[in-house]
C-alpha cells in the first residue's frame, strides 16, 4: 500500500468526529437534508476508506501503524494518539462504518420530522467516530477514551427523547450500570499502567506475557477488573439489567449502539487483550460461566416478552452471552466472527421491526402486530431473513455457522456441560425468535398502517439481507472445503482456531438444535394452539412467565439490596448526623444564653433582692 | 454589757425594716430612705460592737458609713432628679429601660 494513502488512516474517526463537531456547532442553521447528507456523507466515507485500508490488508496483512502525537507525558508514561489496523481492528471497522452508514442512511428516514434531527445526528456521528478510536487505538488509555465516549453517546441517545422522563430514567440507568463495571476497569488500567509504565497495548501484552508466570496473583485481579469492564459493556450476568430499558431510545440507535457496536466492545476488550487473559485460566472459566449464564437466562426471558424491542434486547444479552463463552474457553476467532455475524442480523432485526413499528404508529406490542407480510413486506422479508440467522437455520444463514464453530470450538476442548448450554441456548433461541415472528408478522392484521417508509429505510434492509445470510462464507466449517477468510484475517492477532470440527455426534446435534426449537415453536403455535393457551392461562405458568418477563427479578433484586438500602443511607445522611455533636454544643450555648440573659430584666427591685439573697447564702456559708 | 444584744437586735430590726422598704417599695424616694436606714442599721452594729469590745474601731466605722452615705445620698438624689424628668415619674419599676 502506498504511502500517502497509509497516512489517511487518522481520517477514519476523525470524519464522524468532525461531522458530529459540525452538525453540533451549526445544525440549528441546517436544514434536515444538509444535516443527513453531512452525517451520511461522512460516515460513508469513512466506510469508503475502511474498503480501502481492508482491500490493502487483504493483499499483504501488513498492520498499519499511525502515530499522531504524544497526549501528555507524564514523568515517563507518554500515552500516545495512535491507530492500529490490523486483522481485529479491521473487521470491528468494517462492521461500524458499514452498518454504521447504513443505519446513518435509515435514520434519515426514520427520524424524518423529529424534533432534534440535527441533535440525533450529531450524537450518533460522535457515536461512530468515539467507537472508532475505541477499536483503532494503539494505546489503552485511547481505548479506554473511546470507551468512554461511546458510554456517553449511548446516555445521550437513549434519553434522545428526554422530554419523558422514563426515557431519561433508563439513560441514567444504563450510565450508572455500565459505570458500575468501568470504576474496576479504571482500577485495572491504572495498575497495569503503573506496573509496566507504558500504555501501548502491544508492549503492555508482551510484558505481561513475558513477566507474569501463570495464575499468579496479579494477573487473575487484572483480569477480573478488566472483565468487570467488559461486563458492564456487553451486559452481561450480573450487570445486564440495563440493556432491555436501553430500548427507551429510537430504534436505529437500539440497532446500532446496542446490537451491533457499542455492546461488543467488552468481546472486543477481551479479545484484544487475551495474552493477559490466558494468565488466568481461572476468569476465562468464569467467564466461560457468566456467558452460559448469560445466554440461558436472557433467552428465557426473550420467551415471555411482548415488546418486540425488548426481545431483542434479551437477545442481544444471550448472543453476548455466546461470544463471552467462546471467549471463556479461549475461542477467540469464532467470538469475533459471531460477533460479526451477529452485528449484520441483529441489525437487520431491529431495523425491520423499526420499519413494521413506525408504519404501525410506534406499535411495539408483538400482539398488536401480526400481519404484515403483504402489508409491510420489506419489514416482513427482513426480519424473516434475520430470524432465520439468529436462530441459526443450517447452512442457509450466516448464523450457523458463526454459531456452529463456537459449539464446535467449545465441543473440541471437551468442555461437555458449556457444549449443552450452549447447545439449549441455540434451541431456546431459535424457540423465541419463531414466536416473536409469528405473533408479530404472521396471522391476522391488528392494527392500521398508519405512516409509509421509504427507500432510505428499505435499502438497508435489503442490503443487510445480503451478509445476515451470506456473511457464513467467510469461515465455512472444516471439512466444507471452503476457505477460512476470517481466521486468516484475524491469525496475525488471534490465535488460530483448532483445526477440526464437531465430531460426527455433536455436529448432527448442533444442526438439530435449531430446527427443534423452531418445529416445536411451530408445533405450539400454530398447530395445536390450545395447548400453549391452557398451558398459559395455569397459576405456574403466570407466575413463572411474570418473573422471566422481569428478567429472572434483577431489577428488583437490586432495588431490594442495593437502590433503596443506598437511598435509606443518604436520606440518613443529609441531615449531616456526624455534625450534630458540633451544632449541638452550638444550640446548647445559644440556649443557655437565652435563660440567662432573661435574668437581666431591668427591674432593680430584683437585683436587690438578688444581692440581698446571695449575701445571705454568703454570710451562711462563712459564718460558723 | 447587757446592752449589747440589745442594740445588735434594734439593729437586725432596721436591717430587716432596710431590706423590705428597698423590696417592697416602687417609689425611689422611699427606697432611698429605706437605704438609708439599712446604713443606720450597719453604723449601729459597729457602734454596739465598738463598745461591746472597748474598742474606738467601731465609732471609726460608723464616721466613715456616716460620710458614705452623705456621699451617697448626694449621688442618689442626682439621679433621683434625672429619672424623674426622664420618666416623668419616681416608680422605679417604670425604669427598666438597661436591660437586655
Amino acid at each position: 500500500m502506498n504511502e500517502g494513502v497509509a497516512g489517511l488512516l487518522w481520517l477514519v474517526p476523525a470524519l464522524p468526529l468532525f461531522g458530529a463537531l459540525l452538525l453540533g456547532l451549526a445544525g440549528r442553521r441546517l436544514n434536515d437534508l444538509w444535516c443527513a447528507v453531512i452525517a451520511c456523507g461522512s460516515v460513508g466515507l469513512s466506510a469508503a476508506l475502511v474498503c480501502l485500508f481492508g482491500s490493502a490488508y487483504f493483499v499483504d496483512s501488513v498492520p498499519q501503524l499511525q502515530t499522531l502525537w504524544v497526549w501528555f507525558d507524564a514523568d515517563g508514561v507518554t500515552p500516545r494518539i495512535a491507530l492500529r489496523l490490523d486483522g481485529l481492528s479491521l473487521i470491528m471497522a468494517v462492521v461500524i462504518t458499514g452498518v454504521g452508514f447504513l443505519i446513518h442512511l435509515y435514520s434519515s428516514g426514520y427520524m424524518a420530522g423529529e424534533e432534534g434531527y440535527a441533535r440525533y445526528f450529531a450524537w450518533l456521528n460522535l457515536f461512530v467516530g468515539a467507537m472508532l478510536v475505541l477499536v483503532l487505538a494503539d494505546d489503552l488509555l485511547l481505548l479506554f477514551l473511546g470507551w468512554e465516549g461511546v458510554g456517553l453517546c449511548s446516555y445521550l441517545l437513549i434519553g434522545f427523547w428526554y422530554r419523558d422522563a422514563a426515557n431519561g430514567a433508563a439513560a441514567r440507568k444504563a450510565m450508572i450500570m455500565t459505570m458500575a463495571g468501568d470504576l474496576p476497569l479504571v482500577i485495572g488500567l491504572l495498575l497495569l499502567f503503573s506496573h509496566f509504565g507504558v500504555t501501548a497495548i502491544p508492549a503492555l501484552m508482551e510484558q505481561a506475557t513475558a513477566t507474569w508466570t501463570d495464575s499468579t496473583t496479579l494477573p487473575i485481579t487484572l483480569a477480573l477488573l478488566l472483565l468487570a469492564g467488559a461486563v458492564g459493556k456487553s451486559a452481561q450476568l450480573p450487570l445486564q439489567t440495563w440493556l432491555p430499558d436501553a430500548m427507551a431510545g429510537p430504534t436505529p440507535v437500539s440497532a446500532l449502539i446496542h446490537a451491533a457496536t457499542m455492546v461488543t466492545a467488552g468481546v472486543y476488550l477481551i479479545a484484544r487483550l487475551h495474552p493477559l487473559f490466558v494468565l488466568a485460566p481461572g476468569v476465562l472459566s468464569l467467564i466461560a460461566w457468566l456467558g452460559a449464564a448469560g445466554l440461558l437466562l436472557a433467552a428465557v426471558s426473550a420467551l415471555v416478552q411482548t415488546d418486540i424491542k425488548r426481545v431483542l434486547a434479551y437477545s442481544t444479552i444471550s448472543q453476548l452471552g455466546f461470544m463471552f463463552m467462546a471467549l471463556g474457553v479461549g475461542a477467540w476467532t469464532a467470538a469475533m466472527f459471531h460477533l460479526f455475524v451477529h452485528a449484520f442480523f441483529k441489525a437487520l432485526l431491529f431495523l425491520a421491526a423499526g420499519v413494521a413499528s413506525l408504519s404501525l404508529g410506534h406499535e411495539r406490542d408483538l400482539r398488536r402486530m401480526g400481519g404484515l407480510r403483504t402489508r409491510q413486506a420489506w419489514a416482513f422479508w427482513g426480519f424473516l431473513a434475520g430470524s432465520a440467522s439468529l436462530a441459526a437455520l443450517p447452512y442457509v444463514s450466516a448464523g450457523f455457522f458463526s454459531k456452529d464453530l463456537i459449539l464446535a470450538e467449545v465441543w473440541q476442548r471437551g468442555r461437555g456441560a458449556l457444549w449443552f448450554a450452549g447447545w439449549l441456548g441455540a434451541l431456546l433461541t431459535a424457540a423465541y425468535i419463531t414466536r416473536a415472528f409469528v405473533i408479530g408478522f404472521l396471522g391476522k392484521a391488528c392494527t392500521r398502517i398508519t405512516r409509509e417508509t421509504d427507500g432510505r429505510m428499505h435499502l438497508p434492509l435489503a442490503v443487510l439481507i445480503v451478509p445476515t445470510l451470506a456473511a457464513g462464507v467467510f469461515e465455512l466449517p472444516i471439512g466444507a472445503g471452503g476457505a477460512r477468510l476470517f481466521s486468516d484475517l484475524v491469525a496475525p492477532v488471534l490465535p488460530a482456531a483448532a483445526d477440526a470440527g464437531h465430531g460426527g455426534w455433536g455436529a448432527m446435534l448442533a444442526v438439530l438444535a435449531p430446527l427443534l426449537g423452531i418445529g416445536m415453536t411451530w408445533y405450539l403455535l400454530r398447530v395445536r394452539p390450545a395447548w400453549s393457551a391452557a398451558w398459559r392461562t395455569s397459576a405456574t405458568a403466570g407466575r413463572l412467565s411474570a418473573w422471566w418477563f422481569h428478567g429472572w427479578g434483577f431489577d428488583a433484586l437490586y432495588e431490594r439490596v442495593l437502590r433503596r438500602p443506598y437511598a435509606r443511607l443518604a436520606a440518613r445522611l443529609s441531615g449531616d448526623p456526624l455534625d450534630r455533636p458540633f451544632t449541638g454544643l452550638g444550640h446548647g450555648s445559644y440556649r443557655l444564653w437565652h435563660l440567662l440573659s432573661s435574668s437581666q430584666n431591668g427591674q432593680l427591685r430584683r437585683y436587690a433582692a438578688a444581692v440581698a439573697a446571695g449575701t445571705a447564702v454568703l454570710l451562711a456559708m462563712v459564718l460558723p | 454589757m447587757t446592752a449589747t444584744p440589745v442594740l445588735l437586735t434594734l439593729a437586725a430590726a432596721l436591717l430587716v425594716v432596710g431590706i423590705a422598704g428597698v423590696l417592697a417599695r416602687r417609689n425611689l424616694m422611699f427606697m432611698l430612705i429605706s437605704v438609708e436606714v439599712l446604713f443606720n442599721a450597719a453604723a449601729l452594729a459597729f457602734i454596739a460592737a465598738g463598745a461591746h469590745w472597748a474598742q474606738p474601731d467601731g465609732q471609726i466605722m460608723f464616721l466613715l458609713i456616716i460620710s458614705v452615705s452623705g456621699a451617697e445620698a448626694a449621688v442618689a438624689l442626682a439621679l433621683m432628679l434625672r429619672i424623674e424628668r426622664h420618666f416623668g415619674t419616681l416608680d422605679i419599676d417604670a425604669a427598666r429601660t438597661l436591660r437586655d
